[in-house]
């Protein structure tokens, strides 16, 4: 497959993956590496100093795997900004994925706040990725501010439900100037095919894989299906019509 | 003295450093990042830093998300 690049920056898979929810650190390990995924996103949370507990990082090959500090459950562009700057310290990279969300039920992005933070991020130097709602306007002006890729929801984060609002996702490809990347709702592998179909760079997913009853056979589906689509993606579809087009000859059937 | 650490109220006993306040928590400070007032600390001076009495801390590493 051919790689992605973000901010100059190459990546072999397609395929971001998270490091939320699985059963345990060692079967995270295990579907890591059956995604074929060499970024994965991370969340920057208070150490528990009441008692010690097993670090992430003894699960993940840094010197394969790029760690992707997120802004999680941060709600104004000033927490979002604050936790991007930890994120920095803790883990010697610039880069970001820049959440800022609206709504505690939907999780959908504060597009505001997104757009302040993503200013002031890339002001101080950091390459911001945000994760945004899927309007060719906003990932418009998110990639004017700064943004290095934009990252639009396929449908809200943990829900499954697949690619909702396709047209506006190849819009936003057709558009953008900057790598998108489909970030949230993902279900299982054919959803992940579609957004590549439509011309995603990337799919970003989390729960699919974690929350799957087989989260490494998922992992490598995922895989498989992020690299089906983008070849379907290159390959260049057929249009589609609405009746039969004859895929034999019409000339020399018998009887005639 | 009584600073705020990750929200909660915390004694310590006297003007302490970022080093010397991990090293009391038994925290590797290679795997966390601090932020002193709100302002992050770089590791570079995790020694000279010095948090006093009122200051807020907050220690953070990474946890597993999406």
């Amino acid at each position: 497959m051919d790689s992605l690049v973000i901010a100059g920056r190459t990546f072999a898979s397609r395929l971001i993956v998270g490091t939320g929810k699985y059963p345990s650190h060692a079967v995270m390990k295990a579907a890591h590496e059956a995604s074929g995924a060499d970024m994965v996103t991370v969340a920057v949370r208070r150490v528990d100093i009441s008692r010690q507990t097993e670090s992430l990082l003894d699960y993940i090959d840094t010197s394969k795997i790029f760690l992707l500090p997120n802004t999680a459950a941060c709600y104004t562009a000033d927490e979002a900004i604050r936790t991007a700057r930890l994120g920095r310290e803790a883990g010697l990279s610039n880069w970001v994925k820049l959440e800022v969300i609206g709504d505690e039920q939907t999780l959908f992005p504060d597009n505001e706040g997104l757009l302040e933070a993503t200013r002031v991020l890339v002001k101080e130097g950091f390459i911001v990725l945000p994760y945004t709602n899927d309007d060719p306007v906003m990932c418009r002006k998110l990639a004017e501010a700064g943004a290095a890729a934009v990252m639009p929801l396929g449908a809200p984060i943990g829900s499954g439900l697949g690619i909702q609002n396709p047209n506006n996702i190849r819009i936003i490809r057709e558009q953008a100037k900057v790598p998108v990347i489909v970030d949230a709702g993902v279900g299982t592998a054919s959803d992940a095919a579609v957004a590549m179909e439509l011309g995603a760079d990337g799919v970003l997913m989390n729960t699919a894989i974690a929350g799957a009853t087989d989260p490494v056979s998922m992992a490598r589906a995922m895989r498989l299906a992020v690299e089906a689509g983008r070849l379907a993606y290159l390959a260049g579809r057929i249009p589609r019509k609405s009746y039969a087009t004859a895929s034999s000859p019409l000339h020399g059937v018998i009887g005639s | 003295m009584t600073i705020k650490l990750n929200g909660d109220p915390h004694e310590i006993p006297r003007p302490l450093s970022v080093s010397a306040l991990l090293a009391a928590l038994d925290i590797d400070p290679r795997r966390v990042a601090v932020e002193h007032n709100l302002a992050v600390v770089k590791k570079a001076a995790y020694d000279s830093a010095l948090v006093r009495d009122g200051d807020a801390v907050e220690i953070v590493n990474f946890v597993g998300g999406g």
